[in-house]
């Protein structure tokens, strides 16, 4: 049928947009959405506006001037900040009169007054805001004859992050960012006029763990970084889009390097994920990868110790060590521990290889410092509904120390009014000030308080608010994760269409356990598969980037495994403190030296890119795989990276159509359906005994900065490690007889450790806080994974 | 010389009175001006009592249609500002502007130092009207005898049962919290100061929304009204607005407070009557200034303020009316008026006010901070006699960055300048950095010749062509 209504008919015509606001850009119509400011109405419609205080993730200041242009709303063309006016019917904005013209060239002489113009030793020349836009819109010369503004230059405000207050041109975004975005107001303006600056408080460093962000909001060169200080020229940088994969968060970053080495990481605006933002810790700790200490190829145990050799001998030799075992007793008996801290094809290729090649179901990713995977077959929560939600309860460890940007974008819900979070921890943590309801327990009483507390009409009449979002992760290594799930089937029973966002900490603990890591058809988790090895009964003990003795809470326990098991085989980027057990050491290519995908915590599929060279001889794990593969006599048939992604997307249903071809071009990445296999979640009860009035009830977590292994082998990051250290409410020192900054004897009935005693108004009376994997005396002695909770006694040496 | 009139009141310093309406500085004439005692003598607290008998909105209706022009600088009707707080919001609350601190402004200080009550009266009458929930009152941090007077007052009027709880036996109830300032001009802004009330740094909020009306302190709706402002209203209520708008003009009814220093006889704070007082009156009239000292020439005065451009003897007989004086290039403002006769330095003055601007930027937006500054280093050179030619134009051209376009400016007989009027366009949030360039714009236009006479003379050498000098070698 060809006839067509006649065109411009009442029935024909689409609806008017309500949002759509119409006004006059530079003497076009154009189309601006409601409440959009002029400037980013001017940009989406082909008009940059210059601006150096303005950005699009904090609130607008004005402070810079650099963004007037000239509006007519009716009363004649009037000088106005694009960044703060936002669009109304019928305005004429002129963004290229001859007024704003003057105005620009006006700001930008006036901002060139007294700024250094050292750009030949700048760190941001070439890639800076005020030159560009000096060249764009600026005058050609400056009329300034006076001598400039002088300031001691630089002076560190914290550890990682220089100031040039000559450099700086006081636009407030780092200020701003300080306050409204990590919740750290920790530098702010100082003195007035021709003399504001930026700085500290006397004596309190700027010590966020965001302050990175702000050395890459600078607008000049004024904030430098300490690992990139004078190490490239921006023209000098290859760059290509990858994902973090430190945490589990999966921000989206620019790697970049100069002559094959990694030099610095920016945040990439990723709307679903991390807009923008990086945590220190995932910003910084590339320099682990161009560490000396990498492990360059690999290694095999000889009479004197591990020496190097060649990866034909020591995959062979990794081979006979897997028939010996299957010989000894069958593959059942081979475990495969780790494997979170690869690309999703590394997993698959292990998987593939653990699985079809050995035949053995004893694969696990997570390292006893997580929750059961059958949280992933939960209704799944991205980050955005989480953000968006009427009600975030968290049952997760304190996000800022460890997954800091998700900690950025739920604070920021609840600053903004969206969101009430009703934080449920055994400790109070970084979120608890913008908790809506903050409720620390103790260790064994998790569930039955999260009961009463949702119980509670006024909690009740909150969930009923609106949609729930359950952040469900390990907030206590030594309390058993029964009781987290214990805690959220309360939640699930109190709001039953909540859905859950999974905090698992480990950067690619979800996708691996999706795409095949995840022990089912009664494999051993990694728990079980030390506590097998600890028994004698473990044949060959892979450590796929493992390292239990500093990861897995229960010490004791790894250390017991690695001896008991008979033959290990570990594969991983540093010497570390399980690999000293090892027969053979398999070295692995680093982050960024090997491309692929990683999955996020939301199940949000992004890709990996490789910017650098291996480092030595060193392998990707599904190429060490492989070949191990080959050398076994078997062909787990891939050949690159886009043919496991390929077979992933075709053989696990929740990656249905992640295929190279749809992440490519695609930065936000892809979601990942929920997962079908991971079994339902455990019901089992958790009895805890009442704790004794002498002891103390011991909390155990990780900090941001601690001794993993990128961590610690980044020279920048490395020494930021709090230490190790018994931290008690100040209230009970004198309960314990203890005093402020002492060391004293804490045991447990697995070990005594000597602590040194640390106030602090954050630990629950009873109980005691320890953090996980420090410099210092290691705490997970004192934990026995195989009990529900772990209560110490504290004592005067 | 004639014999002046009017006396100077040795308690109320600086004060002034004559034979002319009195509607905030009657009590000045007592010692004790201050007390309760002597507040209550003088139909004290009658303004609030003839308010609390009427509903709030016939009280805002009065207020209204009497036009008490806003005496900060702006002249914004009190009623109408009172009328822009959006409904049902609640919390409200009524700030209270002391923070005077215009060059040449110090007519608050004495209605704070001598006249608390009624001060306190006004806000309990704006609140009332108004429909304001608390009043935070806010002095200027160098106004130590105001303060004690005012917080002296303030106890008194609690104990008496004027401020707090059940107001007078009503169930109008209003809390009044004294805050003092830091030592910052610019928080003599109204959103600067809400943001120095909040405790955060004293920079101006952006713009819009122009009146924190809506959004204002602790983001509820805000008034924000002067110390005189409030002042008037004690008497505005006892005697009706048909007794206060017949005093003054039509359009700028009543009395105001003007501040004279500089080179006249009697520099003081008068009470003169808005609108029709002229600025010869004033100079000259024996009830008023007496003359210019000396017997001098009258040479420029600034009318309105610091910040106000200058104006010529030409025109004197304008009366104190903004409209007209906007008209005529410059503004009324805070009621300070500053006079020089022929004697002054004026490159000299303008560097006094244009340092003074510049020291006091808040550091915000950037042409106030580098412009202002700049303008005073390069006005500093000329003064010093180390100026050059170029150094005058770049003068215009770095205020052009901070008021783009025509800068208002008063006319001339003598230059044969026509007026530009008032108000200008400016790139900056708040008026801190208009106002330093201001007396540099007023001091260039109208005396350039003694800019001229101090710029440093080069001769040149005339260029001798190099075959008339004979060749090259």
């Amino acid at each position: 049928m060809t006839t067509t209504e006649p065109a411009g008919t009442e029935a024909d015509a689409p609806p008017p947009d309500p949002n759509a606001v119409s006004v006059t850009l530079n003497g076009t119509p154009i189309t601006a959405r409601k409440g959009e400011l002029i400037i980013t109405a001017a940009e989406r419609h082909g008009e940059y506006i210059p601006r150096f205080c303005y950005h699009e993730r904090m609130k607008p200041v004005g402070m810079c001037r650099m963004c007037l242009v000239e509006v007519d709303s009716g009363r004649g063309p009037a000088i106005t900040p694009s960044c703060m006016v936002t669009v109304a019917p019928d305005m004429k904005i002129d963004t290229a009169s001859p007024m704003v013209k003057r105005m620009q060239e006006g700001v930008l002489e006036l901002l060139l007054a007294n700024h250094p113009l050292d750009c030949p030793v700048c760190d941001k020349g070439g890639e800076c805001p005020l030159q560009d836009q000096t060249l764009a819109y600026g005058p050609g010369e400056s009329r300034f004859v006076e001598e400039k503004r002088h300031y001691e230059k630089p002076i560190p405000i914290s550890d990682l992050v220089f100031l040039d207050r000559e450099r700086c041109i006081l636009c407030d975004r780092c200020t701003r960012f300080a306050d409204e975005v990590a919740g750290d107001a920790l530098i702010h303006f100082v003195s007035r006029g021709n003399n504001t600056q930026v700085n500290t408080f006397p004596d309190e460093p700027f010590s966020s763990y965001f302050s990175g962000n702000t050395v890459q909001i600078c607008p000049v060169g004024a904030l430098t970084a300490k690992p990139y200080r004078f190490k490239a020229r921006p023209w000098d940088l290859d760059q290509s889009e990858s994902t973090c994969t430190t945490c589990a968060v999966g921000c989206r970053v620019v790697v970049q390097s100069s002559r094959d080495e990694l030099v610095r990481y920016l945040g990439v605006d990723s709307d679903p994920v991390n807009w923008g933002w990086l945590c220190d810790r995932g910003r910084f700790d590339f320099e682990a990868v161009n560490s000396e200490a990498r492990l360059t190829g690999p290694m095999v145990r000889t009479a004197d110790g591990l020496a190097a050799t060649s990866w034909n001998a020591a995959l062979a030799a990794a081979a006979r060590l897997i028939t010996d075992s299957k010989a000894a007793s069958g593959a059942a008996n081979i475990a495969v521990i780790g494997g979170a801290r690869g690309s999703n094809e590394d997993a698959f290729a292990w998987g593939r290889l653990a699985r079809d090649v050995i035949g053995t179901p004893n694969i696990y990713p997570q390292m006893g410092d997580g929750l059961p995977a059958a949280v992933l077959g939960l209704p799944r929560a991205t980050i955005d509904d989480a953000a968006s939600a009427a009600t975030i309860v968290l049952l997760s460890p304190d996000l800022k120390e460890e997954l800091p940007v998700l900690y950025l974008r739920l604070r920021d819900a609840a600053e903004n009014k969206r969101s009430r979070i009703i934080e449920f921890a055994p400790k109070a943590s970084g979120m608890s000030r913008y908790a809506w309801k903050s409720v620390v327990y103790e260790p064994g009483t998790q569930a039955a308080v999260v009961a009463s507390t949702l119980a509670d009409p006024v909690v009740a009449a909150q969930l009923a608010r609106g949609p729930v979002v359950v952040v469900a992760g390990r907030a206590n290594l030594a309390e058993t994760s029964a009781a987290t799930v214990a805690a959220l089937r309360e939640v699930l029973a109190a709001a039953p269409d909540a859905t859950v966002l999974p905090a698992f900490r480990r950067g690619n603990s979800v996708g691996a356990l999706m795409v095949g890591l995840d022990a089912s058809n009664g494999g051993l988790d990694t728990r079980r598969a030390l506590q097998a090895a600890a028994a004698g009964q473990i044949e060959c003990l892979v450590l796929l980037g493992a390292d239990p003795v500093a990861d897995f809470p229960d010490t004791d326990l790894a250390r017991r495994a690695l001896v008991g098991a008979r033959r290990v085989i570990a594969v991983d980027t540093f010497l570390t403190a399980s690999t000293q057990y090892a027969d053979i050491v398999l070295a692995a290519s680093a982050y960024a030296e090997k491309a692929g995908t990683t999955t996020n915590l939301e199940g949000r599929v992004t890709t990996l890119t490789q910017k650098v060279t291996p480092a030595g001889t060193s392998r990707p794990d599904w190429m060490i795989a492989a070949g191990l593969a080959q050398a076994l006599g078997a062909d787990l048939g891939v050949g690159s990276v886009d043919e496991l992604t390929e077979a992933i997307a075709a053989s696990v249903a929740a990656f249905d159509g992640v295929t190279p071809a749809a992440l490519a071009g695609c930065s936000d990445g892809v979601l990942t359906s929920t997962p079908t296999t991971v079994g339902a979640l455990p019901t089992d009860t958790v009895a805890v005994a009442d704790r004794n009035s002498y002891d103390f009830r011991l909390v155990v977590s990780r900090t941001l900065y601690d001794r993993a292994v990128a961590t610690a082998n980044s020279p920048s990051l490395a020494h930021l490690a709090r230490g190790s250290a018994l931290h008690m409410h100040p209230l009970d020192l004198e309960r314990a007889g203890v005093v402020a900054g002492v060391e004293v004897k804490v045991s447990s009935p697995k070990a005594s450790l000597v602590l040194r005693v640390e106030p602090d108004e954050s630990v629950l009376r009873g109980t005691v806080w320890v953090p996980f994997n420090q410099p210092g005396p290691n705490v997970g002695e004192l934990i026995d994974c195989t009990a529900a909770v772990t209560d110490v006694r504290v004592e005067n040496l | 010389m004639s014999s002046l009139q009017g006396t100077p009141i040795p308690h109320a310093p600086g004060f002034i009175a004559g034979d002319r309406p009195q509607i905030v500085t009657s009590r000045f004439q007592y010692a004790d001006s201050y007390t309760l005692e002597r507040y209550l003598a003088t139909d004290g607290y009658a303004g609030l009592r003839a308010a609390l008998g009427r509903a709030p909105q016939a009280v805002h209706d009065e207020v209204k249609s009497a036009t008490v022009l806003g005496r900060g600088g702006a002249g914004f009707p009190a009623g109408v500002k009172w009328g822009l707080t959006p409904q049902g919001k609640f919390p409200r609350y009524l700030v209270v502007n002391g923070d005077e601190s215009e060059p040449g402004t110090y007519k608050d200080r004495l209605l704070m130092e001598c006249d608390p009550h009624q001060l306190i009266e006004g806000c309990l009458i704006a609140c009332y009207a108004a429909g304001l929930s608390q009043c935070f009152l806010y002095i200027r941090g160098e106004m130590a005898l105001a303060q004690e007077r005012v917080a002296t007052a303030l106890n008194e009027a609690y104990a008496a049962g004027y401020v707090g709880t059940n107001i007078l036996g009503t169930d109008f109830s209003i809390d009044i919290v004294l805050h003092w300032g830091a030592g910052a001009y610019v928080v003599g802004e109204e959103t600067a100061l809400i943001e120095s009330l909040e405790g955060n740094r004293g920079m101006p909020r952006l713009k819009p929304p122009y009146f924190p009306a809506a959004i204002g302190l602790y983001g509820q709706p805000t008034i924000v009204n002067n110390v005189e402002t409030l002042a008037n209203l004690p008497w505005l209520l006892r005697n009706g607005a048909e007794a206060y708008t017949a005093i003054g003009t039509a359009t700028s009814p009543g009395t105001r407070m003007v501040a004279v220093s500089g080179h006249v006889n009697r520099p003081g704070v008068y009470e003169i009557v808005n609108g029709t007082t002229t600025f010869r009156d004033l100079f000259y009239g024996d009830e008023f200034c007496g003359g210019i000292r000396n017997g001098n020439e009258l040479k420029a005065f600034v009318p309105g303020g610091g910040s106000a451009p200058w104006f010529l003897p030409d025109q004197l007989d304008l009366p104190f009316e903004g409209r007209l004086v906007g008209a005529a290039g410059s503004m009324l403002g805070s009621g300070a008026v500053m006079v020089m006769d022929h004697t002054t330095d004026i490159p000299a003055a303008a560097l006094t006010l244009t340092r003074f601007y510049a020291h006091e930027s808040c550091g915000k937006c950037v042409p106030c901070r580098e412009g202002g500054t700049w303008l005073e280093r390069i006005l500093s050179r000329v003064v010093a006699g180390k100026g050059t030619q170029a150094d005058l134009d770049q003068l215009l051209e770095v205020g052009q960055s901070i008021c783009p376009g025509s800068f208002p400016h008063a006319a001339s007989e003598r230059l044969g300048l026509e007026a530009v009027p008032f108000p200008y366009k400016m790139t900056t949030i708040c008026f801190v950095g208009p106002s330093a360039f201001a007396p540099v714009h007023s001091a260039l236009t109208l005396f350039r010749d003694e800019f001229e006479a101090k710029i440093v003379k080069r001769i040149s050498i005339p260029v001798i062509a190099a075959s008339a000098a004979g060749g090259g070698q």
